[in-house]
């Protein structure tokens, strides 16, 4: 527990990605086989059923700390995480655990599951005693759940590349499987003379870069592909043994949820893996991404949202063919043997069409018609290039269309979490309708921390009204804020519904009524 | 009442005179040298003598500042009015107001826990006890300054070991002069920036035990790369001055790096937990060694202080709102 929570707060501590990675390398040169497969597990980003909720945490908390609901309440508003509030309010304990990470989670947090409240609440109170507060810290964390620190996937895969002299595309598409916590699965892992790979397995997916240049600045237009950029679930389809698997970028089998790709995909040939996009689809376009979003959430999908909501998966690079990974093949390769297999496509099973403007001038001007397209830009892939594990800047660019922006008000506040914990970060936005403002968007990014700085005290000294944590604002700032999709919306209030939306700006030459009325924004609607 | 609140801040009117005012007053009792407590432009001043030095550079050359030493009295207009140590910074004190047999204290800012570079905290018995509360939220707890200096001692040889100057960023007086006199001296040379230098002084006239320092100039970055200590106010993150000692590690030391977010905001390598202020237990115990019956909270988070209070039994109010009527004893007289 000890090594572990020292690893926690020294990645916690940088910002740099190259010390992280030496943190990490340190913590599995001498980690326990059994400890290190728990710590890859909570690492990256891998939650075990939540074993206590909230409310038993603060129940604990009150009774352990003698202090009242409402104080341990105070004290987390202002730390913005619940599992820290808690720590930092359990008397100081020990200097550290003697304990291990895997003794600790075999013993202590897997059995709490089967346990009844009282004592689940008896037993966070003696294990508390036992730790440290930074150890209480990363104990709440990993039995909350709620287990994020600043490391990706392939920070953890580059570390142990480092560790086992292993190519960090290895050891990421080892990672992306469904390996067990365990000494055994763990020591496969990192096991240097080890090929073999589990027939489920996806591979870890190449992200594209926004492109921040001129898109001539790239070089030949005849060097690269240009296809449109979908906006739908990001997925990778395997067919391997008979069976076919989908895989969400978030690493989840979404296999199940879409049915009606099932039979098409079935009949593709063995040994073969592709990257795509599963996109709502109707009358031979794209449904937007707010009426595919009613698809993401559901297990058991009904005839009606089949109806309403019909699917496609639209290919457009392939990994692995005839079983073997083709990764490193030229993208124009991968992209013949795609068309190969495809050929014009079928119902349900698409192949995305490169977009053929010989020019970039001629590019940019059907990019301009994106939005009447349902797509969101351009997608540009060197010819070159090679199927990358991960965000690699060079070879794939996304060239999206600029966004909707609105011009809104700031309407209701509360404090964030994590790195804006205690501060006012999140905010609501609202736009004018006959004579009042409607809650338009809530956003979280997009201020710098000196500018979120002045909005919070802003907030401090011009509260009207509070509601538990949120606080109702003198309408008074007004900010420019972007989204990607605008769309008509039954549950919400506004009747609209916004995707993705962020703070561009604050608007300091515009007043209140200066901000967007409802019907502007209704207008945009496609 | 003894003390009133106004405009300028507390005020009595029985001795005609303010304490901390915010803007210049024609009498004004000083309770330590940071800047939003001794404001310029008083007429005349009393302060600690102790902390005179730093106080009379705040006010300025045209007040008349007068030094007296802590326990001893002074009448004005037949109001005794006396200091006592609060522990915060060189000087710092606790202001107690007698008037016919009514006693109020002012804490001013102060901390509990020993600090080798200023006089410790005194409680002092009173009726009404006026306390800071910057940091009332028990998720503030202080460790003893062994322990925070073993830290930082071993994160300046950590950082050497790395060939990195180590920054300390510290409030420019008070806090970099406890942590001065908390380095191990045997480690390496410390170089100070000028916002610090300028204190220096102060403390070493009275007699405060610090290491030598070296000005933070190019030259001394350049000859001690690697291997000094700087010690330099928060105002320097990020700006050009900070140059010179690249490589570096960076840290800051505050009371609010209790909290993760509040560390990783900063984004520098590493928070040092230590304020010069009351933790929520010091608060706490100091109000309790008082006796006071009635407390009256200033600062940070006041409500929260005053309503735990409130649920002990005390009476407490919330400067700056009005006081609210003291509870009936029974409430069966009421209509």
């Amino acid at each position: 527990m000890k090594d572990f929570t020292r690893l926690f707060f020294d990645i916690d501590a940088t910002t740099k990605t190259t010390r992280k990675v030496d943190c990490l390398v340190r913590y599995f040169e001498t980690a326990a086989p059994e400890d290190a497969a728990w710590a890859l597990f909570f690492l990256t980003g891998q939650k075990l059923p939540r074993a206590v909720n909230t409310r038993l945490l603060r129940e604990a908390i009150v009774e352990a700390s003698g202090y009242p609901l409402w104080l341990v309440e105070e004290c987390y508003d202002n730390v913005g995480d619940l599992a820290e509030t808690v720590a930092l309010l359990h008397p100081p304990g020990p200097t550290g655990s003697t304990r291990s990470l895997h003794d600790m989670v075999q013993e202590e947090l897997l059995p709490l599951k089967a346990q009844d409240d009282e004592e689940k609440i008896a037993a966070l109170q003696r294990i508390w005693k036992t730790l440290s507060t930074n150890e209480r810290f990363v104990w709440n964390k990993c039995i909350t759940g709620g287990f994020r620190v600043g490391v990706s996937q392939g920070l953890v895969a580059k570390a142990l590349a480092k560790l086992t002299g292993l190519p960090p595309a290895t050891i990421a598409h080892r990672l992306m499987g469904t390996w067990q916590p365990t000494p055994g699965d763990y020591l496969a892992l990192i096991d240097p003379s080890a090929e073999t790979v589990d027939p489920g397995q996806p591979y870890p997916f190449y992200l594209a870069s926004p492109l921040e240049k001129e898109p001539a600045d790239l070089g030949d237009r005849s060097d690269w592909m240009a296809e449109w950029k979908w906006d739908g679930i990001r997925a990778q389809v395997i067919k391997r043994e008979d069976e076919v698997l989908i895989w969400s970028r978030g690493e989840e089998l979404i296999t199940d949820r879409f049915p009606e790709l099932l039979p098409e995909l079935q009949n593709l040939p063995n040994g073969i893996v592709l990257d795509g996009e599963i996109l709502g689809w109707k009358d031979e376009a794209p449904l937007s991404f707010l009426e595919l979003q009613r698809r993401i959430g559901r297990k058991n999908v009904g005839p009606k949202t089949l109806k309403d909501v019909p699917v496609i998966f639209m290919a457009y690079d392939l990994m692995e063919h005839h079983g073997f990974d083709v990764r490193e093949h030229p993208q124009s390769e991968r992209r013949a043997r795609l068309e190969e297999i495809l050929g014009t496509g079928t119902e349900h099973l698409r192949l995305s069409p490169l977009v053929e403007e010989p020019t970039w001038e001629a590019l940019a001007t059907v990019r301009e018609k994106s939005r009447s397209r349902g797509v969101e830009g351009l997608m540009l892939k060197h010819k070159d290039a090679p199927y990358q594990a991960g965000r690699v800047r060079g070879t794939w660019w996304k060239w999206k269309i600029e966004p909707y922006t609105v011009d809104a008000v700031l309407t209701y506040a509360q404090k964030g979490h994590g790195r804006r914990a205690g501060i006012f970060s999140d905010y609501t936005f609202g736009v004018w309708d006959k004579g009042e403002l409607v809650t338009f968007a809530k956003a979280y990014s997009g201020l710098t921390d000196a500018e979120m700085k002045e909005v919070d005290a802003f907030i401090k000294k011009n509260t009207i009204d509070r509601f538990g944590p949120v606080r109702q604002v003198k309408p008074e700032l007004v900010f420019e804020l972007a989204c990607e999709n605008i769309q008509k919306s039954s549950r919400h209030k506004s009747g609209i519904a916004v995707r993705f939306p962020r703070i561009t700006r604050q608007r300091p030459d515009k007043t209140p009524e200066d901000a967007n009325h409802l019907d502007d924004i209704k207008r945009l609607i496609r | 009442m003894l003390l009133q609140e106004t405009k300028l801040g507390l005020y009595c009117p029985a001795g005609d005179f303010y304490v901390d005012p915010y803007r210049g007053a024609p009498y004004a009792v000083v309770t330590h040298g940071h800047a939003d407590h001794a404001r310029w432009g008083s007429k005349q001043v009393l302060t600690s003598a102790s902390g005179k030095d730093l106080v009379q550079a705040r006010v300025g050359d045209k007040t008349a500042v007068q030094g007296i030493p802590f326990g001893e009295t002074v009448m004005r207009k037949g109001v005794k009015i006396s200091l006592h140590p609060a522990g915060h910074i060189l000087g710092s004190a606790q202001v107690r107001i007698e008037h016919k047999g009514e006693v109020v204290v002012v804490s001013g800012d102060y901390k509990t826990l020993p600090d080798a570079t200023c006089e410790s905290f005194e409680p002092v018995k009173c009726h009404t006890f006026i306390t800071e509360s910057t940091f009332g939220l028990p998720i503030y707890r202080w460790r003893p300054d062994e322990e925070l200096f073993a830290d930082i001692n071993a994160w300046w040889r950590e950082c050497q070991d790395e060939g990195k100057t180590t920054v300390l960023f510290a409030y420019s007086l008070g806090k970099a002069q406890r942590l001065l006199a908390g380095l191990d001296r045997e480690t390496g040379p410390i170089l100070v920036h000028g916002a610090v230098v300028q204190f220096l002084e102060a403390y070493r006239n009275q007699g405060i035990d610090l290491p030598f320092t070296q000005y933070a100039n190019k030259e001394n970055a350049q000859a001690h790369k690697g291997k000094a200590m700087v010690v330099a106010p928060p105002s320097a993150m990020g700006t050009t001055w900070m140059k010179k000692f690249q490589p570096a590690s960076l840290a800051f030391a505050s009371g609010w790096m209790t909290v993760r977010g509040g560390r990783r905001r900063q984004g520098l390598d590493r928070g040092f937990v230590v304020s010069d202020h009351a933790d929520w237990d010091g608060l706490l115990s100091a109000i309790d060694a008082t006796g006071a019956e009635h407390i009256g909270v200033t600062h940070g988070h006041g409500e929260v202080l005053v309503r735990w209070l409130r649920e002990q039994g005390k009476d407490a109010w919330k400067l700056g709102a009005e006081r609210p009527e003291a509870p009936r004893e029974d409430p069966g007289v009421e209509e």
